[in-house]
């Protein structure tokens, strides 16, 4: 049960993300419009035109200075948004990098969308795991309602003094930014709360004194400096273990959320459905878990024991979790909706396949790739894939270990 | 004015101990800069020779707050700086009146890779420095050539060969091209005069909105000059017209007065082959088959002289050459 009353809108997944942002009394947004994402940098400059938000809105001429003025206002104590989505999120890949290794909480909604060549608007996911190892915390939303949520939670994460992690919070293109859902949205009030103010680590200054991590005259500090062979390593391992940090802090803010609003996510990690009994099952991320939940539910009807998981944190990826969600599935079918050209399977199955490798018993496992550029993913597919997986259960065969689906071959 | 007896009182905030080269003109320059700060400030830096030389970590030579990024975002590093100085004013919760925000770039950071972001910051509109600092070629990287590298030097890139004499082309107008945004100050400088130098740079600070400098520092390493004639050259560069000093501001065009004294008289302005011969990176211009190049530069150089006078308001004092 909700602890506060909450309002149903009718929004669509930009406009939920642009209203998240807006709530969270976010100082700093910089961002340059591109297709699917541009309804989030509209809609908050209607804000910022309305006097809705105390916000410095920097319109850039590009994604680089888009994300480079977020990382440089996050350092000098702000709270920094932006978002963007395909080549905007490629052209920023550089400063993606730089914002994970500056530690700068900086807050990002992609509206997944495909890269070219060709050059397409629509959905898939090659855009964000081509940024999968750049030290994001990546979140994936299912509908609308999560991107809201999502986007609200993850400045609690990113900001959290232990972690000082950007966070990225991943929508399906168009099936989600652009599709009207009800959404149930908080009072501003509670959401500043929720979100509180930024708090700033001490760090060492170079006269051995314990300074707040931000740019602040009085107290200098010499952030982005240049790293030779004797340090770079050791500074690149402290990202890693302040992402060991992530799982605790993801779930603690997930869960007091939750009692806020009512609303959870599976355990933060990964969200499974029917998979209690189930003996075949279906990985993904994203919006195609709603589509197929429809196909778990009919071929349960017919005594079918199918069930699905939904990655929500890709990064840090939640490998106990995941274990333990597929601990009984005889076989299992891993979604991705990017590939991995001449990687045999893509990225989510790879990482799949290696965190099932040291699970007691793992399932028998193929891998699917499909909706490239938007192609729709209508149930008959997945039906047809379950189907597979219901064949490989029995016989133990597996055909062909990555297919393509719904493709013209 | 401010005289050397109170500049040598104030604090050096870009402290000694850095890796620079021996003789390095920007290293000058960025004492200069730091020596005219008029309160609270944070600098950004674009990727570079003073970036590099200064912040080898765990070392630092920066006694204000610094922060380095990427090579071609020095504007939008101060971009995001600034907004966040605003929004935060606005919320109460910076703790200062006002923080100035000052963006250092080498010439590749400026007039090359960087000048995107630079145009861009400059269009929105934000208050900040940008202050170039010219070496004329990607040093860092080892002598490469760049947009801000002159016509006839010898580079890596632009290698003075048997067939071709070094850079064919010209250096861009890189101010010019900042005077088109329509900013509130453009100057340029160089450091082979401290006190223009300083000036510029407090007024830049001081005008209301994105100001850009052009400050001219010699690389004895990459123009193979000797390092103790940094300043010399610095100074030749100016006295030759090859760069002179002047200013725009609210879109009057001034010149400064190291120019404007050869200005009105013409007889002191020196020819370029006295510059360029402090100087190996045009050696081969010295020999038969290049010398027509030293004409090309000088031609050029009165060519942008005239155009600078009668931008100034000053009566052409050389005929234009075709």
């Amino acid at each position: 049960m909700a602890k506060v009353d909450q309002t149903v809108l009718p929004l669509n997944g930009d406009e939920a993300v642009a209203l998240a942002a807006k709530q969270s009394d976010v100082d700093v947004v910089a961002a340059y419009p591109i297709t699917p994402q541009t309804i989030i940098v509209e809609k908050f400059s209607e804000y910022v035109a309305n006097g809705e938000v105390d916000t410095e809105f920097v319109c850039t001429e590009s994604e680089h200075s888009a994300l480079t003025a977020c990382l440089t206002a996050a350092l000098t104590g702000a709270r920094a948004f932006t978002a963007t989505a395909s080549a905007g999120l490629a052209l920023m890949h550089e400063i993606v990098y730089v914002t994970a290794g500056c530690r700068a909480p900086v807050v990002m909604a992609v509206t997944n969308r495909a890269l070219s060549a060709p050059i397409n608007i629509h959905c898939d996911h090659s855009d964000a795991m081509a940024e999968r190892d750049s030290g994001w915390i990546q979140i994936w939303a299912e509908n609308s309602q999560e991107t809201y949520d999502s986007v609200i939670q993850a400045f609690r994460i990113a900001e959290h003094p232990d972690l000082l992690t950007p966070v990225m919070v991943n929508l399906d293109g168009f099936f989600l930014s652009h599709t009207l859902e009800r959404v149930q949205v908080l009072p501003d009030e509670e959401v500043r709360k929720f979100v509180g103010t930024r708090q700033f680590p001490l760090v060492t200054d170079t006269e051995g004194n314990a300074v707040p991590f931000k740019l602040d005259p009085t107290r200098p500090l010499t952030v982005g400096p240049l790293d030779m062979p004797d340090y770079y390593f050791e500074h690149k391992r402290q990202q890693e273990d302040a992402m060991s940090q992530a799982p605790k802090i993801i779930r603690e803010v997930h869960d007091e959320y939750a009692e806020l609003t009512g609303r959870r996510y599976g355990n933060s990690f990964v969200d499974g459905y029917r998979l209690e009994d189930a003996k075949i099952a279906t990985v993904c991320l994203g919006s195609v878990a709603g589509t197929t939940k429809t196909v778990v539910d009919e071929l349960r009807t017919q005594g079918i024991k199918a069930g699905i998981l939904r990655i929500r944190a890709f990064r840090p990826m939640p490998t106990e979790d995941i274990q333990k969600a597929l601990v009984d599935i005889k076989a299992l079918a891993v979604m991705d909706r990017s590939n991995s050209v001449g990687g045999n399977g893509g990225p989510l199955f790879h990482e799949i396949r290696h965190t099932l490798y040291d699970a007691e018993t793992r399932p028998y496992m193929v891998n699917y790739i499909y909706g490239l550029g938007g192609r729709d993913m209508p149930p008959k597919i997945i039906q047809n894939i379950y189907k597979e997986l219901n064949e490989i259960s029995k016989t133990g065969q597996v055909k062909r270990l990555v297919q393509f689906a719904g493709v013209r071959e | 004015m401010v005289t050397i007896k109170e500049l040598a009182e104030k604090p050096e905030l870009f402290t000694s101990g850095h890796r620079a080269c021996a003789g390095c003109g920007p290293a000058i320059a960025l004492r200069y800069i730091m020596k005219a700060l008029r309160g609270p400030t944070i600098v950004t830096e674009a990727t570079g020779c003073m970036e590099v030389v200064s912040t080898i970590y765990p070392y630092t030579a920066w006694k204000v707050p610094w922060v380095h990024t990427a090579f071609e975002n020095a504007a939008a590093n101060a971009s995001g700086i600034e907004a966040a100085l605003k929004a935060m004013q606005r919320k109460n919760r910076l703790g200062y009146e006002h923080v100035d925000v000052i963006a250092l770039a080498g010439d590749g950071g400026t007039y090359d890779i960087g000048i995107q972001a630079l145009s861009g910051a400059a269009e929105r509109g934000h208050d900040f420095l940008y202050v170039l600092y010219d070496n004329e070629g990607y040093m860092n990287t080892g002598i490469q050539r760049s947009g801000g590298t002159p016509h006839g030097a010898s580079t890596t890139t632009s290698p003075a060969g048997s067939v071709i004499p070094g850079k064919v082309q010209y250096k861009k107008p890189i101010a010019e091209i900042m005077v088109a945004h329509e900013i509130p100050y453009v100057g340029t400088a160089s450091i082979g005069y401290w006190l223009d130098v300083i000036a510029k740079v407090q007024k830049g600070l001081d005008a209301k909105g994105p100001a850009f400098l052009h400050l001219f520092a010699p690389c004895p390493r990459g123009w193979r000059s000797e390092t103790s004639k940094t300043v010399e050259i610095a100074r030749l560069a100016v006295e030759t017209c090859i760069f002179p000093l002047w200013e725009v501001v609210d879109g009057e065009y001034a010149l400064s007065p190291q120019s404007k004294a050869i200005a009105l008289r013409p007889e002191k302005k020196k020819p370029v082959a006295e510059y360029l011969k402090t100087q190996r990176r045009f050696a081969h211009l010295f020999t038969p088959r290049f010398e027509y190049v030293v004409k090309e530069i000088q031609d050029d150089v009165d060519k942008h002289w005239n155009q600078l006078l009668q931008k100034c308001n000053i009566t052409v004092s050389v005929p234009l050459k075709n």
